[in-house]
């Protein structure tokens, strides 16, 4: 008898969490896992891998945890995703391998995500073997930016027997997983742990390395690299581009959470980097950046988080879980509203002012296109704004590299399935190429992209 | 790696050092900056490269005591301590070509930018005047570096403790009223100087370059803090500068985000009993 309803984890309650960075989501215990694992079907005829953009073989690692074998569950998963414990917290499982599960059309899915998490958590505290790997190739593979994309396609090619160098411009390696993503939904432990992990199987990490300054892409092919993978991901904020932008007070969510996550503003001033916000904080935008930034508000001691997004909640780009989180937390959402400007006092933002908006047609997204309606106009008093609507290409490689194409977003050209550039031995993936998009898209482009720089290593 | 080769002190509150960071040695130019961070519970500073020597690798920076990190590296960190982070060349180069007679305008520790963009000016040929200035004799410094590389040089101080007494920008001014044919004018010094030079030399419609020195946190690109306002634009000091046309530049809204952190930056100077040289307020640059 297939128990319909997922196996619920244990999470922080609410209200404890919002005064804490820790992990909200607990994890399942062994029994707990097994009790998940045993509600899939083991489809003869799985759609669950194809859903999965790393397809990791779900129904042989759920199989293998059904009947307790939590070892080779997570040497199944290492197989083909480099980063587990990674993608069990942040994938947006429910429109992937959890949005076309069998089970799913009856019941609730099978809860993927949480089982891989498991498996990577006991690892964890296991010591398990890392993943074999092919004797040497002799092939050099530099690979430029430690983030999702360049994480995953240094594990592929390091297991393929080839010799990989990350080369990261910050001061850690894992990108956006370290200066983006909140503690609270990725422990920074965790994304340390799969670095180490990486180095483990020998893919060498160089931090503080400004490719394009101290070396072009030309010099790395002339340092005896065979082959280059651009994944430095996206960069620059976007603003709103509406008056008082550049009042003191008024943050972009990258330099908020970079404060926050990279530098560890909230332990100021213990560490040195401060982060300064007022009682409330009015997040600007809907995706999942913007709900990070308001709930990490809250912990920051915030009395008040409010989100304003200019549609509505059907077309809140965020996962539902994250949204849910946010409003569990006691974050309000001020929908259709968009700000038309940010107002100063003292050259510090003391409110936004913002119009109503109505939902007209679909635009070329797909979602309803808001329309500002004359005469709303109102405003937030805040001495705090966090604008999250997105971000550009990463300009160091694109400005450094004359002869990569780009498109006219800044974008670089490449392939959608094997990541190939408008250079030869030069690949391309995650956000650099796609604009801001998820984690677990760009660790699909650094694996498509592995794979054809195996094929063009070996050509 | 990141070992500091040399240390000299250059005022009562100012210190040079050189770093051992070969990379950046070889290929860093006049006009880029480092991101160095001291120790795991640091933050990144950005700090302008002065000059490189290429036989050992090393890069020479000026500090100036004004701050928590500031003042932790010049009282803690010494001949063969390791900075724990030193990442660039970051930024873009200064634009040196021939332009003719160029104006050398350095403040307070701004001084320290200025010197290898007057020195990369006269090897490219121009005629350089330069200006040095701070609040007081103390306080000046690379004057017979600046000499050396300069056919004009003019220093002034505040209180009239060296040179002249006055501001940059009277020495500015004059040459203006001079009648002197000036080509092109860099200054780089406190907000407010820069502005004020920015505002003298409009009206003779002389293309002025200042380089901007605003809050970073990661430096590369990426957190868009350091933005400024530069022509109606949004522009980012740390890959679209950190040099602008000073004509286009909202210095007010600089200075007001600069001053944004002023109250957190006593808390931790409060947290860790730290008593920089130069308070904030008065900084230099």
């Amino acid at each position: 008898m297939i128990k319909p309803r997922q196996t619920p984890m244990r999470q922080q309650r609410p209200y404890v969490r919002i005064h804490n960075f820790d992990e909200v989501p607990l994890g399942y215990s062994e029994e707990e896992a097994v009790r998940e694992a045993k509600r899939c079907l083991q489809c003869q005829y799985p759609t669950c891998v194809d859903g999965c953009p790393v397809n990791v073989d779900i129904p042989r690692f759920v199989g293998q945890v059904a009947r307790g074998d939590f070892g080779e569950a997570m040497r199944t998963i290492r197989e083909t995703n480099s980063l587990p414990a990674v993608c069990g917290r942040v994938c947006p499982q429910e429109d992937q391998c959890q949005g076309v599960c069998a089970l799913g059309r009856k019941f609730e899915s099978v809860a993927i995500g949480r089982l891989e998490r498991f498996c990577a958590d006991w690892e964890a505290e296991h010591d398990v073997c890392c993943p074999g790997i092919a004797p040497d190739t002799g092939r050099r593979v530099a690979v430029i930016g430690s983030g999702p994309a360049g994480l995953t396609a240094a594990g592929d090619l390091r297991k393929l027997g080839h010799a990989v160098t990350v080369l990261e411009l910050l001061h850690v390696a894992g990108g956006v997983l370290m200066y983006g993503i909140p503690e609270f939904r990725l422990p920074k432990a965790i994304v340390c742990r799969e670095v180490e992990a990486l180095c483990k199987m020998g893919v060498t990490i160089e931090l503080n390395q400004v490719v394009g300054r101290v070396v072009t892409i030309d010099e790395l092919f002339e340092q005896g690299y065979d082959a280059v993978f651009v994944a430095t991901g996206a960069g620059l904020p976007r603003f709103l581009g509406v008056p008082g932008e550049a009042l003191g007070g008024v943050y972009s969510a990258n330099e908020f959470l970079t404060r926050t996550n990279l530098m560890r503003s909230y332990r100021f001033p213990e560490y040195d980097t401060p982060i300064r916000i007022g009682e409330r904080v009015v997040t600007i935008g809907g995706g999942n950046v913007a709900m990070d930034a308001a709930r990490t508000a809250l912990r920051l001691g915030a009395k008040e988080s409010i989100v304003v997004y200019r549609r509505s909640v059907e077309e809140l780009p965020a996962r539902v879980e994250e949204v849910e989180h946010a409003a569990e937390e006691g974050i309000f959402f001020h929908l259709l509203a968009n700000p038309v400007r940010f107002l100063g006092e003292h050259d510090e933002l003391a409110g936004i002012e913002c119009l109503e908006m109505k939902l007209g047609d679909r635009d070329d997204t797909g979602r309803r296109s808001p329309i500002p309606i004359e005469g709303t106009e109102f405003t937030i008093e805040t001495n705090t704004a966090v604008i999250a609507v997105g971000n550009e290409a990463h300009p160091l490689i694109p400005r450094t590299t004359p002869d990569l194409q780009l498109n006219r977003w800044g974008n670089i050209v490449a392939d959608r399935e094997t990541g190939q550039t408008s250079k030869r031995g030069v690949f391309a993936g995650g956000d650099i190429v796609t604009g801001a998009a998820t984690v677990i898209e760009a660790m699909g482009a650094g694996k498509r992209s592995a794979r054809a720089i195996a094929a063009f290593l070996e050509a | 790696m990141n070992r500091i080769l040399e240390k000299r002190r250059l005022g009562p509150c100012t210190w040079e050092y050189l770093i051992e960071a070969p990379d950046v040695a070889r290929t860093a130019c006049a006009g880029q900056f480092v991101m160095l961070r001291l120790h795991e519970k640091g933050e990144r500073i950005p700090l302008t490269v002065v000059e490189t020597e290429e036989p050992d690798g090393g890069v020479r920076l000026v500090v100036q005591d004004v701050g928590k990190t500031t003042h932790d590296m010049v009282d803690r960190f010494g001949v063969g301590d390791v900075l724990l982070d030193f990442v660039g060349p970051l930024g873009e180069p200064s634009e040196i070509g021939r332009y003719g007679t160029t104006v050398c305008i350095g403040g307070g520790v701004g001084i320290a930018p200025l010197y290898p963009i007057a020195r990369d000016l006269k090897m490219a040929g121009n005629d350089v005047v330069t200006i040095l200035g701070a609040r007081s004799e103390p306080f000046l410094f690379y004057e017979r570096k600046l000499d050396q590389v300069s056919d004009e040089l003019y220093v002034v101080t505040d209180d009239g403790s060296r040179g002249e007494g006055g501001f940059t920008t009277d020495i500015l001014t004059r040459l203006f009223e001079e009648g002197r044919r000036i080509d092109r004018v860099w200054a780089i010094g406190p907000p407010i100087m820069m502005k004020v030079c920015c505002d003298v030399t409009r009206p003779f419609g002389v293309p002025t370059v200042v380089s901007l020195n605003p809050i970073m946190v990661d430096g590369t690109g990426m957190c868009g803090g350091c933005r400024v306002r530069v022509g109606g634009q949004t522009k980012f000091a740390c890959v679209d500068g950190p040099e602008f046309d000073g004509h286009q530049v909202d210095f007010d809204g600089l200075m007001a985000r600069l001053r944004f952190y002023a109250r957190n930056e006593a808390e931790a100077l409060d947290a860790h009993e730290v008593k920089p040289c130069v308070k904030h307020q008065e900084s230099a640059w």
